[in-house]
């Protein structure tokens, strides 16, 4: 990471913390957990993340992972991108599906209202804002207007933890890291 | 149903408003992204509008300005949530608009 207060500078309390989780994993500690762990008292994301993305919704939890995964790769940042296609993936336990939807949504098994969700989450992240008339087309094919709102929830959460994660340069983790930090992130959570 | 809202409030007093070592105009300039001279404009407007290119020289030329690890880290996350929030805020403002009409 470019900045090595992410990397050493963690109070003694979370370097003990990361010393732990990279005995139990048995893999290097993702530099998303890192960053969690660097002054929390300052950027305490993870209560939000969670909110967003396990919280009560009528989206599953594998269509908000999805929309993580779609927003990350808008924003064109691998680290996420890898992150969330695995984790959505294992919880729809449909791998294609997901690369399909990432590859081009156009031709994908990706069902209403979630297509045309996540056409408004990809407007929303690549041109900075909405109008009315791109919302409704999410309403009109089956949204309601409360997973519209949970879904720009979502994206809030990834349109945040993207620019961190290119800022600060977080190294795209190896396979097996990232199937275990998707394991993680299903039975655990973000919290 | 879940609701970021208070968490979002939250955040955005926290980073602003909160203990840390970057002065609060300076924070709250990355967050707006206005009235911050070069080289952290060039920084922050690249945190807002292109995250992927930014590249170790951007960090290290606004370490040469002066400023510490910690706030440019400070200044970042400041970037960040208030781009995030722009965009979400765009957001909610288009489903106010959509949902009256509809």
């Amino acid at each position: 990471m470019r900045l090595s207060i992410l990397e050493r500078g963690h109070s003694i309390r979370n370097k003990a913390l990361l010393g732990l989780i990279r005995l139990v994993s048995r893999h290097p500690v993702v530099d998303a957990v890192k960053l969690a762990l660097y002054r929390p008292d300052f950027y305490p994301a993870g209560g939000l993340t969670q909110e967003a993305m396990r919280g009560p919704s009528e989206w599953t939890v594998a269509d908000r992972e999805l929309m993580a995964a779609f927003v990350s790769k808008v924003n064109r940042t691998e680290f996420c991108v890898l992150a969330h296609t695995a984790t959505s993936s294992m919880a729809y336990d449909d791998a294609d599906k997901v690369s399909a939807a990432l590859a081009d949504l156009d031709s994908s098994p990706v069902e209403e209202p979630l297509r045309s969700t996540l056409k408004m989450l990809g407007k929303l992240t690549e041109e900075g804002d909405l109008e009315a008339a791109d919302v409704r087309s999410a309403l009109e094919a089956g949204a309601s207007p409360q997973q519209v709102k949970d879904a720009l929830a979502v994206a809030f959460a990834f349109n945040l933890t993207d620019r961190l994660a290119d800022t600060f340069g977080f190294s795209v983790a190896d396979r097996a890291a990232i199937q275990a930090g998707a394991k993680y992130l299903l039975a655990r959570g973000y919290g | 149903m879940s609701d970021i809202s208070a968490l979002h409030a939250a955040l955005v007093t926290r980073v602003l408003d909160g203990n840390g070592q970057a002065p609060a105009y300076l924070r709250r300039a990355a967050f707006n992204n206005s009235g911050l001279d070069s080289p952290l404009s060039e920084l922050v407007d690249k945190v807002v509008h292109h995250a992927y290119a930014v590249t170790d020289q951007d960090i290290a030329s606004a370490s040469a300005a002066g400023l510490s690890e910690d706030q440019i880290f400070e200044v970042v996350v400041c970037a960040a949530v208030g781009a995030a929030t722009r965009q979400y805020q765009s957001g909610l403002t288009a489903l106010d608009a959509a949902a009256v009409v509809k």
